[in-house]
């Protein structure tokens, strides 16, 4: 398609796509029907695909999930939504001892295609659970997938591939960049789920992000060009699996390198990500892996996120701090 | 280490799961306190409403046998008579065949052949289950979850089981497994720690044990909502126990299986006893009359009357076929063991109780009721005596056969369709395997 489509609509229209593609696709959650969603994510879909296909469901997140595996458990592909990141953990358990294990404890014999949508992030000024961005506690759990797309175009085929994939997804959708608009080829074949994409290539440094950060890290390129400083940008797009194939070859270029994300720095996909890159590129690297985040302390009330949330200049100092080395 | 070490660690929360409650008070309860404790609580509550409430559930007409001795009615927290009101039987204890006007009618093509069945079936269980135990005893199994005491329970609801139906344990109901055709050694792979499963779900329509208490009855409610969408007549069938009830997740189902109409069958095991917690601890209310305040009947029976089991789970399964929705039986029975192989009940309880259950026993009951009814003679026990010891020795060699699974299976199935880190992690311990061998071979 020619024209440029809001995150949200791509990934409304993924779906649709999906439940057009496949009868046993299903789309779950509290508010996706009639409503469409509180962000409007599924927007016309009951309308068009009726009651069965996409169900509004009582308020209870361990239920939905946990009807969810139910549902893949006799063929069915179901794609719940989470209101909100800080609403997941009622559903924690069932997504953790359950969805991520089954396959393994069934010897294979069983398979989840379950996603689970989280709109994540702050940024637009909400009330108290509906800011966090808890990715890593899922990385963290054998079994599962967990990615968060950038754009527009990479949620249309994420979803895509998130819905095909035998595995349970944690599919983390930036919020505050659910408006943002980008041009979305349908036509097109994207390669795996889980490969990191260049977004800007430069020389001197490479800052790596995934979600709601990888346009505030395009800006800090912006602005670190106009210093004379040539940033590389890299959109991880998956957390789990981590792209630390593209992540090496970056650094091997550029020497440096900087991650950004909004959850806390500690014990964060960032450690991870350091810590690898530390082993396999420790010869490369001019300085020390460094990491901007958030604070080890509650996600802030929304006067105070500006603070708690990287933004351009954190970012520019950690790339002056590294440069410095 | 080995793996049954570390199971043997692992008591698990799981382990809490089928118990329940009522009771040392229960036990002892005689009539006159009985119908002391009742009357003020009846005060508590409009008087006569609990009647005028049983209606208004499909179940309970059927429930309250006219036929169950008449205690008083307990009100709130006080706990329940076996010979309360409410209590569907149709075998006493003695093994007296009672008459239920509606329940009857689901058991009333069981020929005698039948009941030998089901009596086979209850003493291979049992006798399994005493393998198992032995078992654990000896160092062979890690951990065991005894079923002793629930036979007729577990029989009786497997057997009203269609094969394309499909059931949702926790893990110890190794008697539904058993009607399901599972091969028992297959349920000793997690308990000896070879496996976290060791039989393919589908093959049986029996799923995994889930060691998490309550999260299968979600699962359950899922699958029943498929199975309602494919527009088939099949059922699904949950099993927990008393402590699981106070799970978030077995409330959910609750909710999600009425408002879908979901055609499942929640089967409660009050084995009385949660781990240590009575289900004085678990709840104020007798379990079944949980259903009503979600919509869809519930149904108390005697746990150790494997026919009414047999009845009131076919009745459940009709309701759910005929798109009538969801039914809570909670099935009135003792664990008359340990928890598992790692509790030690005399903490907690006393030998009274045990000793009052053991009356009840459910397979001595149908026995009396074979013998009585003269539809078998001492052949048939004695035959079965010898099945049974042949089942334990197969267990027993079964068990002993089973081989620590290779090293690899770490990495094996983590992901349907790959995942780098797996990947490179398995790379990474293979190498590290071989540098042993290396190292072996240099000598």
């Amino acid at each position: 398609m020619a024209e440029k489509t809001a995150l949200a609509k791509a990934i409304n229209e993924s779906l649709r796509r999906a439940l057009e593609e496949d009868p046993k696709v299903l789309v779950m959650g509290e508010d996706v029907g009639k409503l469409g969603g509180v962000f409007r994510v599924t927007d016309g879909l009951q309308k068009d695909f009726g009651e069965s296909r996409v169900i509004d469901t009582p308020l209870a997140e361990s239920g939905i999930v946990g009807t969810a595996i139910g549902l893949a458990l006799r063929g069915y592909r179901p794609v719940v939504e989470i209101q909100f990141d800080g609403f997941v953990f009622p559903a924690y358990d069932q997504i953790v001892t359950q969805l991520a294990k089954m396959h393994a404890r069934s010897l294979g014999k069983v398979k989840l295609p379950v996603v689970v949508r989280i709109p994540y992030g702050g940024g637009i000024g909400a009330v108290e659970h509906h800011s966090e961005s808890p990715e890593s506690l899922f990385a963290h759990v054998a079994g599962l997938k967990v990615v968060s797309p950038s754009n527009a175009s990479d949620a249309y085929w994420m979803m895509q591939q998130a819905v095909r994939s035998d595995d349970p997804v944690i599919f983390f959708e930036p919020k505050r960049r659910y408006w943002d608009k980008a041009e979305v080829n349908t036509e097109a074949i994207p390669g795996p789920l889980h490969t990191a994409r260049v977004v800007r290539e430069g020389t001197d440094l490479t800052l790596v992000a995934y979600g709601p950060m990888v346009k505030l890290c395009q800006e800090v390129a912006d602005a670190a060009a106009g210093e004379g400083r040539s940033l590389e940008v890299l959109d991880l797009r998956s957390v789990s699996p981590l792209d630390f194939d593209s992540i090496q070859a970056s650094v091997e270029k550029t020497r440096r390198l900087v991650v950004v994300h909004e959850a806390p720095v500690f014990f964060g996909s960032g450690a991870e990500i350091a810590a690898r890159i530390t082993e396999r590129c420790f010869y490369h690297l001019e300085a020390p892996v460094l990491r901007v985040g958030g604070y080890h302390a509650p996600y802030p009330p929304a006067r105070l996120e500006e603070s708690y949330l990287p933004d351009l200049d954190r970012v520019l100092d950690a790339v002056d701090r590294s440069l410095a080395y | 280490m080995t793996v049954e070490s570390t199971a043997a660690r692992t008591p698990r929360r799981g382990a809490g799961s089928d118990a329940g409650a009522t009771g040392t008070k229960r036990t002892t309860d005689t009539t006159g306190t009985t119908a002391k404790k009742a009357t003020p609580a009846k005060k508590a509550t409009p008087a006569k409403k609990a009647t005028p409430a049983k209606k208004a559930s499909t179940v309970k007409k059927a429930t309250v046998a006219k036929k169950a001795p008449a205690a008083g009615r307990t009100g709130g927290a006080k706990p329940q008579s076996v010979a309360e009101p409410g209590l569907l039987q149709l075998l006493t204890p003695e093994g007296e065949r009672v008459e239920n006007a509606e329940f009857d009618q689901y058991v009333s093509g069981v020929t005698p052949e039948d009941f030998r069945g089901l009596y086979r079936d209850m003493v291979l269980t049992r006798r399994f289950d005493a393998e198992a135990t032995a078992l654990q005893r000896q160092g062979e199994l890690g951990l065991w979850a005894s079923l002793l005491g629930q036979e007729a329970a577990q029989i009786g609801s497997g057997r009203a089981l269609r094969d394309d139906d499909y059931v949702f344990p926790t893990y110890r109901e190794h008697g539904v497994a058993w009607c399901r055709g599972v091969d028992p050694t297959n349920l000793l792979g997690m308990f000896r720690g070879v496996n976290n499963g060791g039989w393919d779900p589908n093959g049986n329509n029996f799923h995994l044990y889930t060691i998490v208490i309550g999260s299968q009855a979600l699962h359950a409610t899922g699958y029943a909502m498929g199975v309602a969408k494919d527009g088939t007549d099949s059922a699904v069938i949950a099993y927990f126990g008393d402590g699981a009830s106070s799970q978030g997740d077995v409330a959910e189902a609750f909710t999600f299986s009425a408002v879908y109409n979901a055609p499942v069958v929640f089967f409660c095991q009050n084995n009385q006893w949660a781990i240590s917690e009575p289900t004085e601890k678990q709840s104020r209310v007798p379990l079944y009359q949980r259903a009503q305040g979600f919509g869809f009947p519930g149904v108390r029976v005697d746990g150790n009357d494997v026919l009414a089991n047999l009845a009131v789970t076919r009745w459940a399964l009709e309701r759910a076929r005929a798109g009538e929705g969801p039914t809570l039986i909670e099935a009135f029975t003792y664990r008359m063991g340990a928890h598992t192989t790692s509790d030690d009940p005399t903490r907690y309880r006393h030998d009274e109780e045990r000793v009052s259950w053991e009356a009840k026993d459910p397979i001595l009951r149908l026995r009396r009721y074979l013998e009585s009814a003269h539809h078998t003679d001492e052949g048939f026990f004695a035959e079965l005596e010898t099945e049974s010891e042949t089942l334990g020795k197969r267990v027993r060699e079964a068990v002993r056969a089973m081989k620590d699974p290779d090293h690899f299976a770490i990495f094996e199935n983590v992901y349907a369709d790959g995942h780098a880190l797996v990947d490179e992690e398995r790379a990474e311990f293979a190498a590290y395997q071989a540098s042993f061998a290396d190292a072996d071979g240099g000598k």
